[in-house]
């Protein structure tokens, strides 16, 4: 592309903000009432995690791993790639993303879940604020309740929900689970800072924090190899 | 709900009011002295609106007040998202309007796969050839141009053109636009950018090359910003009542200026943009006070 520096973000913007939020309007209509039954799954894995985290990565790659193939057919590729070519490339990597959390769940030496230091702890808040507090942004944004994304049925707050459920885990599959939700939420988040939406900005945050927890972590083992 | 969403839509649109408006302004179009509605439609980011089916009901309907008021030219691109295929419904339900310029443009960096896409756009028209063609953004343009120039030699088009936009890449357009036979360019232009009056319209008069302008309103940008201000009482001396109205009578001032194609989701700004060019357009000290105005906001 020549003459990159002078485009602008919202030079890369297709479609309006309207036409973007009018689509979870029609993705939930036509997938309600299954947001009660995603929702409940997404709580009950938070449960889990505290109560019994030996078994939660098992059943958070089972439940994660559909979801993901889920949204991607459902949404990206039946709704979203229809305003945004982009999405119809972002769908098979999120398939990808469902064969690589099932995989961590089923291969032996996946990763340990139940991790509650200060980054688990801040998984848990990434958790909890895409099971409740994003289907509450339609509302506090001005749009109809009817618009909301929920986890499992809407890219971010699923997306969202897996960051924070693998910021609770230890192991070296962490490097593979990541990539893809982070690249999500880099993508997604400037395509609603584009569109102008402050909600962008919690997808943002969360991309920099969990990359500054990561490059933290490397840090903290190089320092610990060094004295070794 | 389509049908019905139209139907509401048709209701808004008063024939006899668009029967009693004056006939927008035309200008020819150099290459073949061709008359021209001065106001076209545009349909970035405004046609594209997927599968939704009331939004679809709203853009046809933007269509048809479009060709009710006169105009003619559409324009859109492989860019667009579903903005072609929204475009083709439209005409679809409109019966395909004899008056209809097509406008399209080739994007894709390999001029092997410009005519698949061009087959592919044709299709999702749902017309069996387009007026203009135009290499979107520059992008690949040496092959594609060889492409349209043999279309058009062999009938199958009618007009071949170049775009950009926003003032980008400016010293390449000049020398195709010095070099190679083209009927048409489409760039950007406004009383805030002006950057196309130091070259590229001069070349584009002298060398008898039709200009269409985009993003009249920098994507609406523009507009927004200076609804926030009151539209200067001198506005009247020129018929215009909005902002919009007095930003395409600016543009369409320039006499190098043959099309400019404004985006609207909206019938109301439909009709305001076409009743733009049905009266007096500024003179050369109206648009200096025109552009210094905007540009002090």
């Amino acid at each position: 592309m020549s003459e990159w520096w002078t485009y602008r973000l919202d030079d890369f913007l297709l479609f309006s903000p309207r036409v973007y939020w009018r689509l979870f309007e029609a993705h939930n209509a036509a997938l309600w009432p299954l947001h009660l039954a995603t929702m409940l799954a997404g709580l009950s894995l938070v449960v889990l995690i505290l109560r019994r985290p030996g078994r939660a990565m098992l059943w958070t790659g089972l439940l994660l791993a559909p979801l993901w193939a889920f949204v991607a057919w459902t949404f990206l590729l039946q709704r979203y790639s229809g305003i945004n070519w982009a999405a119809s490339y972002a769908a098979p990597a999120f398939l990808v993303q469902a064969v690589l959390l099932l995989a961590a769940a089923l291969m032996p030496g996946g990763p340990a879940m139940g991790r509650l230091d200060a980054i688990g702890k801040t998984g848990l808040g990434l958790v909890l604020a895409g099971l409740l507090l994003y289907p509450a942004l339609a509302l506090a944004s001005g749009r109809p309740l009817a618009g909301a994304e929920v986890f499992g049925i809407a890219p971010d707050p699923t997306v969202l929900v897996t960051v924070g459920l693998l910021l609770t885990a230890r192991g070296r599959w962490l490097a593979f689970l990541l990539p893809i939700p982070l690249l999500w939420c880099l993508f997604s988040g400037l395509t609603l800072l584009a569109m102008g939406e402050a909600q962008a900005w919690l997808l943002l945050a969360g991309t920099v924090l969990v990359a500054l927890l990561g490059t933290l972590r490397l840090v903290r083992r190089g320092s610990r190899a060094v004295r070794e | 709900m389509a049908t019905a969403a139209l139907g509401t839509a048709m209701l808004a649109l008063p024939p006899g009011r668009a029967l009693a408006q004056p006939a927008p302004l035309a200008r020819a179009i150099p290459s073949s002295g061709e008359r021209m509605p001065a106001i076209g439609l545009g349909s970035w980011i405004t046609f594209n609106v997927g599968n939704d089916a009331a939004l679809q009901a709203e853009c046809t309907a933007v269509m048809a007040a479009f060709f009710a008021g006169g105009g003619r030219m559409i324009d859109s691109s492989p860019m667009y998202g579903s903005s072609q295929a929204v475009i083709g419904r439209g005409l679809a339900t409109l019966g395909h309007p004899d008056a209809l310029f097509a406008a399209e443009k080739v994007w894709t960096s390999s001029g092997t796969n410009g005519p698949a896409q061009i087959d592919e756009t044709r299709r999702l028209w749902g017309v069996e050839r387009f007026d203009l063609l135009q290499v979107h953004n520059l992008l690949g343009w040496e092959a594609h141009l060889d492409t349209l120039q043999a279309m058009k030699a062999a009938g199958r088009l009618r007009y071949v053109g170049i775009t950009t936009s926003e003032g980008r890449r400016h010293d390449l357009v000049e020398q195709i636009m010095a070099r190679q036979p083209l009927d048409f360019v489409q760039l950007s232009y406004n009383p805030v950018d002006r950057e196309a009056e130091q070259r590229l319209l001069p070349l584009a008069a002298e060398r008898g090359i039709a200009v269409i302008v985009n993003r009249p309103f920098q994507q609406g940008a523009l507009t927004r910003r200076l609804d926030r201000a009151p539209l200067p009482d001198w506005a009247a001396e020129i018929g215009a009542t909005s902002w919009a109205q007095l930003i395409l009578k600016f543009i369409l001032a320039e006499p190098a200026v043959t099309v400019a194609i404004p985006a609207t989701t909206r019938v109301d700004h439909v009709r305001e943009n076409l009743a733009a060019a049905g009266g007096a357009l500024p003179d050369r000290e109206l648009r200096g006070r025109i552009a210094a105005h905007i540009g002090a906001l």
